[in-house]
């Protein structure tokens, strides 16, 4: 399977048309094309259904059959909406606010590898890049805090800033535990080194059993990162109106949405390649019934990998449907004295199983 | 000692430890920012304006605004029949309809000193208890919201849409029902009503215990509100608190037992306080607690009413109604426990008029918010809003 590691990337990369590098631009624009339609389907129609379930309705059932063309008319809206900047606004930021909230989410994509065949670009920093690259939803989001020249969005902004700046710690040291198993930041290699034919048994969170510890903290910090429930505190509904998106409208909002969904998957996949394998397949050999060689290739690879994804995407949905929200307090007093604390623990623990059990 | 001259420093903070030591701190000034909170804010229940001066994410004062839903409640009824008075008591608190009008039928009979059928006696406590149930549902409900539970709210609903659909069948009406008249009732039930009530006994009694156990065992549900927003009980006392307020402060008072009226001596059941087990006495946590106990103590009076209840034979509820009302001379204050306290009527007559000279409402949620001053001084932002949750207003009864 090594050889032909990265070779859709690569063979995308190499295309050129009147001397255009128009494959980077199509390996570009998988990644967007794949957000906004997971977003539209899974995303929003796909979390009202759940949240449906979860609360004994029925949920959207107008617009076609089970309601499935709601979304196509509510991004329809979305379009026809008036682009409304307020005039006491600061109207640069205000405007370029969801783009680079968008982009801060969006870059991470290039270092996730959807398959065996295919990954924006293979770093061999890819990790970090991903953990460092998030980093910039925070100036998109201080922008449209700050620019909204609104109390409740200024609120939402810092109170987000904070949350996000704290939570990277743990969850970088989180990562890097995963990191430490692999002995590599690459994110190709990483998964790679989780396949065998034994499947969901070579993943680092079956490897080890010190690897739950950092996989729990990572989860609970991503929840943290991309302002999801009970973290939800940058734009608790209740509290802050709106938080930071007080103010926009129409498709400054969508984007802003899109930006949250688009996190929402990142950080899903990031801890399904990390401690689940990415796209290796979890089924494993058994004897005569080589249920994974059955199920393993670039196809299968990506059909995992946003499997996984969707999966940590639900749980995510399932909590915010499910627990309140953390005062502010509350949720410094978790990041900084209980999951940093645990974080350094597990480092260490990793680092101690790693160089004495084999 | 001379005045510092900071006008071409900009924003400085300027600290005098001593006589010679000066601190200035320049760009680090902090103001205190005025935030208004409402009237159009999720969670402030309807449109109240909370004026906030904050400190960074505390609060150091908040001054409630209100009379965005004034309508004049008390001079219309300068200008009405008291039965005509009846809709308009609906409008005060809206979610407990019944039971406004109760406390305002109550009132006016004791003026005119009727004695009212038994069956309407009856009726009257099981409706006012169903709406006290679907009241505090939608206390229990938003107040889920306020701490960003959702599903609660949407399980209180789906149980507070059954007691409507009740309600509505005996009165024709959802919310503003008109049906408690003075001196009977609109209507007597229809011929099911009881059996379709004791079936909804049934159905919430387990509901409530989840519903219960949703939030209260819920982590981070007691951390939000535990402990938040304490009011001693003397305190609560002096501020003239009433209902579950009262009582989640510890006292143990309900009107239903402490100035009985109606057939509630008869009946058999506990005023709810906290034990203080889960929660510290006065905060928010109780508060919450009290509502949640007492939908469980509704359900035994509503299964009591429906055991001891009189045949409908040869039954009028319109009997007693008087043809045409016009008191003697003098004045008259009713009460009754309603869902979020003490509603009184005030009510004088001059012996001439058939309609009342001065009609005052005494409101239970007007009192209990007046100690928001107090209350908020010195919480976070988010726990303002747990706190206005718990005390659980309606906007129409505090402006009226």
């Amino acid at each position: 399977m090594g050889n032909n590691l990265n070779a859709w990337s690569e063979a995308l990369s190499g295309f050129y048309l009147l001397g255009l590098p128009l494959g980077l631009v199509i390996l570009a624009a998988i990644p967007l094309v794949f957000i906004a339609l997971y977003s539209l389907t899974y995303g929003v129609y796909g979390e009202r259904k759940i949240s449906a379930f979860m609360q004994d309705r029925l949920g959207p059932m107008e617009v076609g059959k089970w309601g499935i063309l709601q979304t196509i008319a509510d991004i329809l809206k979305l379009l026809q909406k008036e682009d409304i900047v307020p005039t006491s606004a600061d109207k640069f930021l205000f405007v370029i606010g969801p783009g680079v909230l968008f982009v801060g989410s969006f870059l991470a994509y290039a270092v996730l590898p959807f398959s065996s065949a295919f990954i924006g670009a293979s770093l061999n920093v890819g990790l970090f890049y991903a953990i460092g690259i998030v980093a910039l939803e925070v100036v998109g989001i201080l922008a449209a805090g700050w620019g909204s020249n609104n109390k409740w969005s200024l609120y939402g902004a810092v109170r987000s800033v904070a949350q996000i700046v704290s939570y990277e710690i743990p969850a970088a040291i989180a990562l890097l535990c995963g990191a430490m198993m692999a002995g590599t930041l690459d994110m190709q290699k990483i998964t790679l080194l989780q396949s065998g034919s034994l499947g969901f048994a070579h993943f680092f969170l079956f490897q080890s059993p010190i690897a739950w510890l950092p996989f729990i903290i990572y989860f609970i910090a991503s929840l943290a990162e991309v302002n999801r429930a009970p973290f939800d505190i940058p734009e608790a509904e209740s509290e802050l109106v709106a938080g930071y998106f007080t103010e926009y409208s129409g498709m400054k909002f969508a984007v802003i949405f899109l930006a949250e969904y688009g996190s929402m998957f990142m950080v899903s996949a990031i801890i399904s390649i990390v401690f689940l394998g990415g796209w290796n397949s979890p089924l494993p050999n058994i004897g005569s019934l080589a249920l994974n060689d059955m199920t393993s290739g670039p196809i299968w690879g990506a059909f995992w990998m946003i499997t996984k994804g969707f999966f940590f995407i639900f749980v995510h949905m399932w909590l915010r449907w499910t627990l309140p929200r953390l005062r502010v307090d509350q949720l410094m007093y978790l990041c900084w004295k209980v999951l940093t604390p645990f974080a350094f623990v597990s480092f260490v623990l990793t680092a101690i199983w790693e160089i004495y059990v084999p | 000692m001379q005045e510092l001259d900071t006008s071409g420093l900009g924003s400085v903070r300027v600290t005098r430890k001593s006589d010679n030591v000066v601190v200035i701190e320049k760009d680090l000034a902090t103001e205190q920012m005025v935030l208004a909170m409402g009237p159009q804010h999720p969670s402030t229940h309807g449109v109240l304006k909370l004026e906030c001066l904050t400190d960074g994410e505390v609060i150091t004062e908040a001054v409630p605004y209100l009379g965005y839903l004034h309508r004049c409640f008390e001079k219309c009824c300068e200008n009405v029949d008291y039965p005509a008075i009846v809709p308009y008591t609906d409008r005060l608190d809206y979610l407990a309809g019944m039971n406004s009008e109760f406390a305002y039928a109550l009132t006016v009979e004791k003026l005119l000193d009727i004695e009212i059928p038994r069956r309407v006696e009856f009726i009257r406590v099981i409706v006012a208890e169903l709406n006290r149930i679907a009241s505090h549902l939608v206390a229990i409900g938003t107040y889920g919201i306020d701490l960003g539970a959702f599903t609660p709210f949407l399980f209180c609903f789906r149980d507070r849409e059954i007691i409507l659909g009740l309600l509505e069948w005996a009165s024709g009406a959802r919310m503003l029902y008109n049906y408690i008249w003075i001196g009977g009732l609109a209507y007597d039930v229809p011929s099911d009503f009881l059996k379709r009530v004791s079936e909804f006994v049934t159905y919430f009694r387990p509901k409530a215990v989840e519903l219960c156990n949703l939030l209260t065992k819920n982590e981070i549900f007691v951390k939000r509100t535990r402990g938040i927003g304490i009011m001693p009980a003397d305190v609560a006392i002096n501020y003239g608190w009433s209902g579950p307020m009262l009582r989640g402060s510890g006292v143990k008072w309900d009107l239903r037992r402490n100035d009985p009226y109606s057939i509630y001596p008869e009946l058999d059941f506990n005023v709810a306080v906290p034990d203080g087990k889960v929660s510290v006495i006065g905060d928010c946590l109780s508060r919450h607690l009290v509502r949640a106990l007492e939908m469980e103590e509704s359900l035994k009076i509503i299964e009591q009413c429906i055991s001891k209840m009189p045949t409908a034979e040869g039954f009028n509820p319109r009997s007693a109604i008087p043809k045409r009302i016009r008191p003697k001379a003098g004045e008259v204050y009713g009460r009754a426990e309603n869902p979020r306290g003490e509603l009184g009527f005030y009510i004088l007559s001059d012996g001439k008029s058939t309609k009342p000279v001065r009609c005052k409402g005494r409101s239970s949620c007007f009192v209990n918010l007046s100690a928001m001053k107090d209350l908020s001084k010195g919480q976070l932002i988010p726990d303002l809003v747990a706190i206005i949750g718990s005390i659980d207003i309606v906007l129409g009864e505090v402006d009226r």
